[in-house]
């Protein structure tokens, strides 16, 4: 893929970029009806790596988010311009011949809100494997503890598995969501605003979280809060007003941003 | 570099306050250097034991300064150039205290000098070294003042004349203490206050490199003049 011009050209960048792409974003546009949301936006999601994507509210960063498991397949009127092409497998994931469904097996989300379905925390984290297909109980009971273990929850959780989900915190019922996520063997984890509802504690358990799961899941988040995304994130995408402004590594962006918008907007210059 | 205003006011306010404080420190720092100086050729007492006493308030400076720095940090989370300003200032407010400090030993030096009715201190060229020094302080708060680059490249390849002062000054001594070993007490002295001298044209080299810090992102410590573009 050919870099485009808001990449960062930087020693830690050239490091960084020996990384490969899960995901190549390329020439991105979406519209709701008539309404053009994302304006060809083209950046890698690295594999194994958080990536946050930050701007003003309304800049595109949660459509963009949603493109990545085809949410917007939901509504009508939406329409897709460009490609996703998720690697290993070098798939456009927004080609209308893919299946949303298997996108969604390869790319779970987790939402602002935790989410949990009025069901046992059990059925909560089984949830997916049930609509996979997957039959035996004990494989069921494995990947649920297994998922439950990474999303840090069991310990919390293990004598009171058939409870009602419910019943958990609000930090609780996000990890669980992460847990739900995580049981299907997600390759990329899509996070909007994950901590906004929830206490610091339990923001911090989220993002030790997210920085543990990175050795294993490559991770897209977006988030509001620009020490959050300097924290959690190895790269950085600033957006405004559906254009990509500025991508680069965290370390250096939060420092040294290239572009005057990016600075003004990390600053609190923005009004 | 055009900076827009923050959508806090009262950040604005806050990193107005503390950027023109170190202006205000920078300008009392000069006051004392020059004044140490004049001191060293009128023998002036009075002014001696003034200058002595007055690097208390430099001190109180950077301590106020540091402490209202650390509150930003604390309050607002600076990034970008904010960041970098408020790193850079903390760093700019060490160097003046210690050019304070210099000034300080200046006027010691001078004291010692006079008190002891030492015979007129030989014309090495203390006032021209002085001179440069002063400038450089002087253009590197400018700098700062206006986040102007290219007056900071050139006092950070200033920095290389007070140097070479320094060193004709040594040399000159060096004659007249073989000369005449009467001269040896009071040369020494000289040797300090011009080492003092040249300590203050590294200090605001530091700081001239601090502004390119600020303004650029780049850190230029420790590569030498010519990497700096003017």
């Amino acid at each position: 893929m050919s870099a485009p011009d808001t990449l960062m050209k930087t020693e830690l960048m050239e490091q960084k970029t020996a990384l490969t792409a899960k995901a190549d974003v390329q020439d991105l546009d979406f519209y709701y009806g008539d309404f053009r949301a994302l304006k060809t936006i083209s950046m890698p999601v690295y594999e194994r790596q958080v990536t946050a994507l930050i701007g003003p509210s309304g800049c595109g960063k949660s459509t963009f988010l949603r493109c990545f498991n085809r949410m917007h397949d939901l509504y009508p009127g939406n329409r897709y311009q460009g490609r996703i092409v998720l690697q290993p497998d070098n798939s456009d994931l927004l080609a209308p011949e893919v299946d949303p469904i298997e996108v969604r097996m390869r790319i779970g989300m987790v939402f602002q809100k935790p989410n949990p379905f009025p069901k046992s925390i059990f059925d909560n984290v089984a949830y997916g494997l049930r609509v996979r297909g997957e039959n035996s109980r004990r494989r069921i009971e494995e990947k649920v503890e297994g998922a439950l273990q990474d999303a840090a929850l069991w310990e919390e959780v293990k004598d009171r598995i058939h409870q009602p989900a419910y019943n958990l915190s609000g930090g609780q019922q996000q990890r669980m969501c992460i847990a739900r996520a995580l049981a299907t063997d997600p390759e990329l984890l899509l996070f909007d605003e994950p901590t906004s509802a929830l206490d610091p504690i339990a923001t911090t358990s989220i993002e030790e979280l997210i920085h543990d799961l990175k050795e294993r899941v490559t991770i897209l988040i977006v988030t509001h809060n620009m020490q959050q995304a300097a924290r959690v994130s190895d790269f950085t995408a600033y957006m405004y007003l559906g254009e990509l402004i500025e991508f680069g590594v965290t370390d250096e962006l939060f420092i040294k941003p290239t572009k005057k918008q990016t600075e003004d907007y990390i600053t609190g210059r923005f009004g | 570099m055009a900076v827009s205003e923050h959508a806090s006011k009262q950040y604005d306010l806050d990193l107005d306050s503390i950027r023109s404080r170190v202006l205000q420190m920078g300008g009392l720092v000069e006051s004392q250097i020059r004044r140490a100086i004049e001191a060293l050729h009128s023998g002036d007492r009075a002014l001696i034991e003034e200058i002595i006493a007055n690097d208390h308030k430099v001190n109180a400076m950077e301590v106020a300064i540091d402490n209202d720095c650390s509150q930003v940090i604390v309050r607002r989370q600076p990034a970008a150039n904010d960041l970098r300003m408020i790193l850079a200032i903390t760093k700019t407010v060490t160097d003046l205290e210690r050019m304070g400090d210099e000034a300080q030993k200046i006027a010691r030096m001078a004291k010692s000098i006079h008190e002891r009715g030492a015979l007129q201190p030989p014309p090495v060229g203390l006032g021209h070294a002085a001179e440069l020094a002063i400038s450089m302080l002087r253009r590197t708060l400018d700098a700062f003042a206006r986040l102007d680059c290219t007056t900071a490249a050139e006092v950070i390849r200033d920095d290389a004349g007070i140097d070479a002062e320094f060193r004709s000054i040594l040399r000159q001594l060096i004659t007249y203490m073989m000369e005449d070993p009467r001269t040896i007490s009071t040369a020494l002295e000289i040797v300090w206050i011009a080492k003092a001298i040249e300590r203050i044209g590294d200090h605001a080299k530091n700081m001239a490199e601090y502004v390119i810090y600020i303004v650029k992102g780049t850190d230029v410590r420790h590569t030498g003049p010519l990497s700096v573009e003017p």
